[in-house]
């Protein structure tokens, strides 16, 4: 009769760890170059309205932002304020700002700008509604709401 | 002198860094998305410009209030029935012909909120071709041809919307922002879903995917296709000059 034997000798060996920080370095290289990084801080506080007919802009570099909301910093106030690159600004001053903007493009890019709206769900109207003609004078018609997406309702 | 064995330093740690790297990473940095819901502004409108006169069935009143509620066409109405307003308008008379599956609004008297589709026909517009042509007006010439276009991929004459008709579009200074990009977005929609409805019936494809391998491809025949059906369903969404609601618009 055959007997079986316990090998109680031999011992998987341990799996070896070594390749682990390699594969680790890898994702967070993927996340560095994946990652499009914010350009300009944020002064103002924008919770981004939810939207279902969604377009994205290819060309990144065509745009300019606009942010409208409450300002980060309490001591600013509560009431929504425009912010145009780094500093609180307004809306008289949006004119010259979009011409500023457009010199940074090249020449056979002007027409092409996108400005983004990135505006606070909660702002009203009014502020909002204010930029906009100051946009349409200063020419700059193409115009994104930023928005974050969402299903289409039936 | 002997030599002495170098130990192996022990790299068990070096995961534990890496990963405490990556999460810093994810941490620190805030993704920035640029997408969102596209509208062309209209240019200025210069001082001297005459008022059009336009029927009054052929513009869809959209209002917006300080309390957010919504006025369409002179009835309160709920932002999730705005979209199947709009595609009512937007349907109205005859394109059953296009469009089996959609029934169509019959005009009577007192349904006059509706403008009336008009016949696009393809022996007219030979005629029209001609003519301007003949009067070098190329500019115009080239939208007949594009109606052409649209007649053959069809396969038979089609209706259009009256130039004068369009969604307009009111909104009070202390709406929320939010309710506006929501009926902007409703509005898109109901446009996008008739052109969506109507590619597939008519080339087995919806819209969207028409416009997304245009924009891979840049096939001229799928170009023609895009406007053709952008003839029969056009974005026509004018937002009307701010005015302020203490000024008593109401």
């Amino acid at each position: 009769m055959g007997k079986f034997k316990k090998n109680s000798k031999r011992e998987s060996g341990a799996i070896s760890t070594a390749s682990l920080p390699d594969i680790v370095f890898m994702l967070l290289f993927f996340f560095m170059v994946a990652t499009v990084l914010r350009t300009e801080e944020e002064m103002v506080k924008v919770v981004r309205p939810e939207a279902s007919e969604i377009y994205k802009i290819e060309k990144k570099h065509l745009i300019r932002y606009i942010n409208i909301g409450p300002p980060q910093d309490k001591r600013y106030g509560t009431e929504p304020v425009i912010q145009l690159n780094d500093q609180f600004a307004d809306v008289a001053l949006i004119r010259d700002w979009v011409e500023n903007e457009r010199l940074t493009l090249a020449e056979a890019e002007q027409t092409k700008m996108w400005v983004s709206m990135k505006v606070d769900q909660d702002t009203k109207m009014g502020v909002v509604t204010d930029v906009k003609q100051e946009l349409r004078k200063a020419s700059a018609l193409k115009v994104l709401y930023s928005a974050n997406s969402r299903e289409r309702t039936n | 002198m002997a030599r002495r064995e170098i130990p192996e330093i022990n790299a068990g740690s070096m995961a534990d860094i890496a990963f405490l790297l990556l999460i810093f990473w994810l941490v620190t940095t805030t993704i920035d998305s640029d997408e969102g819901v596209k509208r062309q502004l209209p240019p200025p409108v210069p001082p001297d410009m005459e008022q059009q006169e336009v029927k009054d069935g052929d513009v869809y009143n959209v209002r917006t209030n300080f309390r957010d509620e919504l006025l369409v066409e002179k009835e309160v109405m709920s932002i999730g029935e705005l979209k199947d307003g709009a595609k009512d308008f937007l349907v109205a008379t005859g394109t059953g012909l296009l469009h089996p599956e959609r029934p169509n609004v019959t005009l009577s008297d007192e349904n006059l909120k509706y403008p009336e589709r008009q016949w696009v026909r393809k022996s007219e517009l030979l005629a029209l071709e001609q003519s301007f042509l003949a009067a070098g007006q190329n500019k115009r010439a080239e939208k007949v041809r594009e109606k052409l276009t649209a007649i053959e991929l069809f396969g038979g004459d089609y209706r259009e919307l009256p130039g004068s008709a369009l969604i307009s579009l009111q909104t009070d200074r202390n709406t929320s922002y939010d309710l506006y990009l929501q009926v902007q977005n409703e509005l898109e929609a109901a446009v996008n879903e008739l052109r969506d409805e109507l590619a597939l019936a008519k080339f087995n494809e919806t819209y969207a995917s028409l416009e997304e391998r245009y924009n891979r491809t840049k096939q001229e025949s799928l170009l023609d296709k895009i406007k053709a059906i952008r003839l029969v369903y056009p974005q026509r969404i004018s937002e009307a000059e701010p005015r302020d609601a203490s000024q008593g618009y109401y």
